[in-house]
């Protein structure tokens, strides 16, 4: 697990996965069952983390890998790193999963499923004992306690920011902004260039 | 102010929390602001660093899984200027082939050429190898965009699909495969044109993508894909993975 860690930290393993994605696109499966070693933990981690059902989030994952070796050749470097794409597609997949579910299920359904999740430091507390990078737990620390209940529930309870408004009881448009300012507080804490 | 108003959905963008609707219209908007989209790639790779700091070990049956089910799956080829490629309608047996089904077999054709589906491949002869590559892809293009080009499909029962396009006027055939698994160790694939039951060999296949079937349609009414050692046999010695028969 912690040799997962490193993989998605220092950014110098990321050039090896461009060039190993570039065989992927040309149809090496060698290169997909390395490229697969590289990414699966973390892909399942995130997925897990929005879905919580181990099984569904087997799925999900499984779909996002299959997805990668799918559209390998449409992998544009000038938008940022493998990593990032690949994981912005598994939190894409999630929440989209969460998001259906909670389309089928009605109003009043959800409002009692709300009332029934833990407080939010709960929650943020959770994450943060598990998160494994020292860096990203270190940064989101760094956050307001809004920022950083926005930025958590958001990313990994997959809620729309009117969700997270509504489980806050914070204004939309102060949820929106927190949402963006604490990113940008965690990029330059993190060091992240795109 | 206004400047505010218009960056303040990065941030959710980023981390998946706009509805829909809203999603939809910011994409609009990021399409015509540099800034925005800067910022978002940004923030996007952020959100991804919390991502990877989830990371947990996967169940152990999940990598067989995801390897058996990439067989199946045709990797899309690069996106090019103007689109289209991914307009691709299903191929129809016996019919005609609609331009864009050729575009995007050509597409695969070029775009495999590099790897090159044959077996004959030397290392140290990298001139010859380039030769034999553009030699084999006008060939290809030469049988896909023939006026007379049918084309006929099949699968396994593992999940391989393949695809043959045949030119009687061309008297030339090209067998695309998709999701081929590797073949058992020592082991290839050969290709087969039927004459009425007898097999005459027609090329060997070593992976996925398109290859220019060995030898003239001539008579045949079809195509045959069998297991063979290395190097290929003269005649069928294991029963056939997969028979294809031309339309008529």
């Amino acid at each position: 697990m912690r040799e997962i860690a490193h993989i998605g930290g220092p950014q110098r393993r990321e050039p090896d996965l461009a060039e190993i994605l570039g065989q992927v696109a040309a149809g090496d499966k060698d290169s997909f069952s390395t490229l697969y070693d590289a990414l699966a933990g973390p892909v399942f981690g995130l997925v897990l983390r929005v879905l919580r059902d181990p099984a569904q989030s087997e799925e999900v994952a499984q779909e996002v890998m299959v997805e990668v070796w799918r559209s390998a050749a449409r992998y544009q470097a000038d938008r940022g790193s493998v990593m990032s794409w690949v994981m912005t597609m598994a939190h894409r997949r999630a929440v989209d999963r969460v998001r259906s579910e909670q389309a089928a299920s009605d109003r009043e359904q959800r409002s009692a499923q709300r009332e029934q999740m833990p407080a939010y430091d709960e929650v943020s507390e959770e994450v943060a004992v598990r998160l494994e990078s020292e860096q990203v737990r270190r940064c989101l620390r760094s956050l307001t306690e809004l920022q950083r209940q926005a930025v958590t529930l958001a990313y990994y309870r997959g809620y729309t920011y009117r969700e997270v408004a509504a489980s806050l009881s914070a204004p939309l448009g102060t949820v929106k902004t927190r949402l963006r300012d604490g990113l940008i507080r965690l990029r330059d804490c993190m060091g992240v260039s795109a | 102010m206004s400047d505010e108003h218009l960056h303040a959905p990065t941030g959710a963008y980023a981390l998946d929390a706009l509805p829909d609707d809203e999603r939809d219209a910011f994409e609009r908007h990021l399409e015509t602001c540099p800034a925005c989209a800067q910022e978002v790639r940004e923030l996007t790779a952020t959100a991804a660093r919390l991502g990877v700091s989830a990371a947990t070990a996967p169940p152990p049956g999940m990598k067989a899984a995801v390897l058996a089910g990439i067989d199946s799956v045709r990797q899309l080829p690069p996106l090019v200027p103007g689109g289209g490629a991914s307009a691709v309608s299903p191929v129809r047996r016996g019919r005609a082939l609609p331009r864009l089904v050729l575009a995007a077999c050509v597409a695969a054709a070029v775009g495999f050429g590099g790897v090159a589906a044959w077996q004959y491949q030397r290392a140290d002869e990298a001139s010859e190898q380039a030769r034999a590559a553009q030699d084999q892809a006008d060939r290809l293009t030469a049988v896909l965009s023939a006026p007379d080009a049918r084309t006929v499909t099949g699968a396994t029962e593992g999940g391989t699909r393949a695809t043959v396009v045949v030119s009687r006027e061309r008297n030339s055939a090209v067998f695309v495969a998709s999701g081929l698994p590797k073949p058992p160790a020592g082991k290839t694939y050969q290709l087969w044109f039927d004459d009425d039951g007898a097999m005459r060999p027609a090329g060997l296949v070593s992976s996925d993508g398109a290859s220019v079937m060995q030898g003239g349609v001539d008579g045949a009414s079809g195509v045959g894909v069998t297991v063979e050692p290395l190097g290929g046999s003269a005649e069928p010695t294991t029963g056939p993975l997969m028979v294809m028969s031309f339309p008529t």
